[in-house]
């Protein structure tokens, strides 16, 4: 111990603390700070460039189950449009076969309505024809019939016959 | 016959031997028993050997 | 760690002393007085190379003539004595002469300058210490030249680094990458857990600096330039001191709470234990700075030692295995450098965590 303190020299330790206390100051300002800093942000920067990855990654991994999803959707669009589509068509094909038989109904019934109408009317006709036809028939054979005298004689007393008054 | 003060400081350092060695061969052991903690374990082996050296060093400098 | 080799060589430097003094009294052989004669020196060396001078020696050698040539520069000497006093170290000529500066006289003596008269006696007390004035010395030594050269590289070395990432680059150039990881290491494994992640930040600059500092001037121990910064008391010590000021200025209700009126203990017990933690607060710095101080010190003598030895041994076998025992304690030496500068950040990161950090646990008590 003795020889501890008989070897302590002051002026050593002035300058030792002075210089090792400036060299803290000085290294401080112009190389630690500077170099912390830089290490740190460098450090930062691995980190943040990490975590981009990361996140592009889960982005990525969004976007093609999203796509997935887009797909199956669409995929399930087309089913059922084209489902919509074929049930349509089968409608509209349903529509028109009913419309065009109820039409042909419609017009078959006219049509007979029409015929049954012109037979009638022409029935009528044929009637009124014959109408005319007999009575003109009659008028003939009547004359004929009534030219003479004993010809009206005959038929008069055909008729008295007739009118037998029983 | 008086004993040389340089004798004692000798058993000094004999003990601290012995302690330093202890610590690291206690310190060996639980670092192959956790080699996780080996951090930690070596700092504590540090602290705990530089103590005892610093008894060796004082016993050594009395006498000196 | 290196505590047994500090007792190892307590002893055989004690023989020496001894040695050296029965060769000296009952004059011995010859050789065995060259022997001692060498270990003297090499003792000398190391104890010189433990110790702050006045000038940057490079090497020195003995001439045929037995002077002394000196290779190096002298620094200069800054005392407060009745005034502000610079001069050249070259003055002292290296402890053998008398520097005269405005009418006072110094003397080195042992590494240390003391006042003395015109003909430069020094008295001694019974302990062989100098009993002469020592004069308020803010010589700019050669530990002092390093300490500041740690400073310009680790200034322009960092500085030139912050400025590749102002650059817009992202990643440093040049030394950055080797420097960044150490820097993040820091703040990850040695900050971040200790303090935590809320806190830590307005530490960081002193884990840093500390961390770089004690590392670089612990690696220039290690070359050839024979440097030997950390292994001043006066180095560690306000090393220590700025961990210690920190932890106590920046320290929380809950730590003065656990030091003077410890939670949870029954009241005789608190009244115990004030003055122990009291005494650990001091005891933790303490520590700090005779670990780094004794750690270096520590190898620093046994590298010499062992490179001494190849001198003593003068013979092949010898001086290629201490040669081989050097190295391998160099490259050790080099692995202590950085894990001493280590443990003294770690620690203290410790301590501010302990000053910071709160207990969720008070509303039990």
């Amino acid at each position: 111990m003795e020889k501890l303190i008989g070897e302590f020299s002051f002026g050593l330790f002035f300058w030792q603390l002075f210089l090792f206390v400036g060299l803290i100051l000085l290294l401080r300002k112009f190389a630690w700070k500077p170099i912390l800093k830089a290490v740190e942000e460098r450090e930062s920067s691995i980190e943040d460039a990490l975590e981009a990855a990361e996140a592009a990654k889960r982005q990525m991994a969004e976007l093609k189950s999203n796509n997935e999803d887009l797909m199956n959707k669409a995929r399930d669009e087309r089913d059922a449009m084209l489902k919509e589509a074929r049930e349509m068509k089968d409608k509209i094909v349903a529509e028109a076969k009913t419309t065009a038989s109820a039409q042909a109904e419609k017009i078959i019934a006219e049509a007979r309505e029409s015929i049954q109408h012109e037979k009638m009317a022409a029935i009528t006709e044929l009637k009124n024809q014959v109408a005319v036809l007999s009575i003109e028939i009659a008028e003939k054979i009547l004359k004929e019939e009534l030219s003479s005298a004993d010809k009206q004689k005959t038929l008069i007393d055909n008729v008295v016959k007739e009118i037998n008054l029983n | 016959m008086e004993i040389p003060a340089i004798v004692g400081a000798g058993l000094v350092v004999i003990g601290a031997g012995i302690g330093i060695g202890r610590i690291g061969g206690s310190a060996m052991d639980a670092i192959a028993r956790q080699p996780e903690a080996t951090g930690k374990i070596q700092t504590a082996m540090l602290i705990a050997a530089a103590l005892i050296e610093g008894i060796g060093f004082a016993a050594l400098f009395a006498v000196s | 760690m290196m505590i047994s080799p500090v007792v190892l060589l307590a002893n055989p430097t004690d023989e020496h002393d001894t040695h050296q003094e029965d060769a000296h009294h009952e004059e011995v052989a010859v050789e065995e007085s060259e022997d001692g004669g060498i270990k003297k020196e090499i003792k000398e060396y190391i104890a010189h190379h433990l110790m702050d001078s006045y000038d940057f020696g490079l090497y020195s050698y003995t001439n045929e003539d037995s002077t002394k040539t000196y290779v190096g520069f002298p620094l200069p000497v800054i005392l407060i004595d009745g005034g502000l006093k610079v001069f050249s170290s070259s003055k002292f000529h290296h402890g053998e002469a008398v520097a005269e500066v405005g009418g006072s006289y110094y003397k080195l003596d042992h590494g240390k300058i003391y006042k003395t008269d015109a003909a430069g006696t020094i008295t001694y007390d019974e302990h062989h210490h100098a009993t002469n004035e020592m004069p308020l010395d803010f010589s700019i030594t050669k530990n002092v030249v390093f300490i500041l050269l740690v400073f310009l590289i680790m200034f322009f070395m960092f500085r030139g680094m912050a400025k590749s990432y102002a650059k817009g680059n992202a990643l440093p150039k040049g030394i950055g990458r080797f420097l960044e990881p150490i820097i993040l290491y820091i703040r990850n494994d040695i900050a971040i857990p200790n303090i935590g992640k809320k806190k830590y930040k307005k530490y960081m600059s002193y884990l840093l600096t500390v961390f770089f500092f004690v590392w670089i001037i612990n690696l220039f121990g290690l070359t050839p330039l024979g440097v030997n910064v950390t292994n001043n008391i006066a180095v560690t010590f306000s090393l220590a001191i700025l961990t210690y000021l920190i932890t106590t200025f920046t320290a929380n209700k809950d730590y003065w709470k656990h030091i003077f009126w410890m939670p949870g203990v029954p009241v005789p017990m608190k009244i115990v234990l004030a003055p122990i933690e009291l005494l650990g607060t001091f005891i933790k710095p303490f520590s700090l700075m005779i670990r780094l101080y004794a750690n270096i010190t520590a190898g620093h003598v046994v590298l010499m030692s062992i490179i001494g030895m190849i001198f003593i041994f003068a013979n092949w076998l010898g001086g290629s295995l201490s040669f081989l025992l050097a190295f391998v304690l160099g490259i050790l030496e080099l692995l202590v450098a950085a894990l001493q500068a280590y443990i003294f950040t770690m620690l203290s990161a410790l301590y501010f965590g302990m000053a910071v950090e709160e207990h969720h646990h008070d509303e039990e008590h």
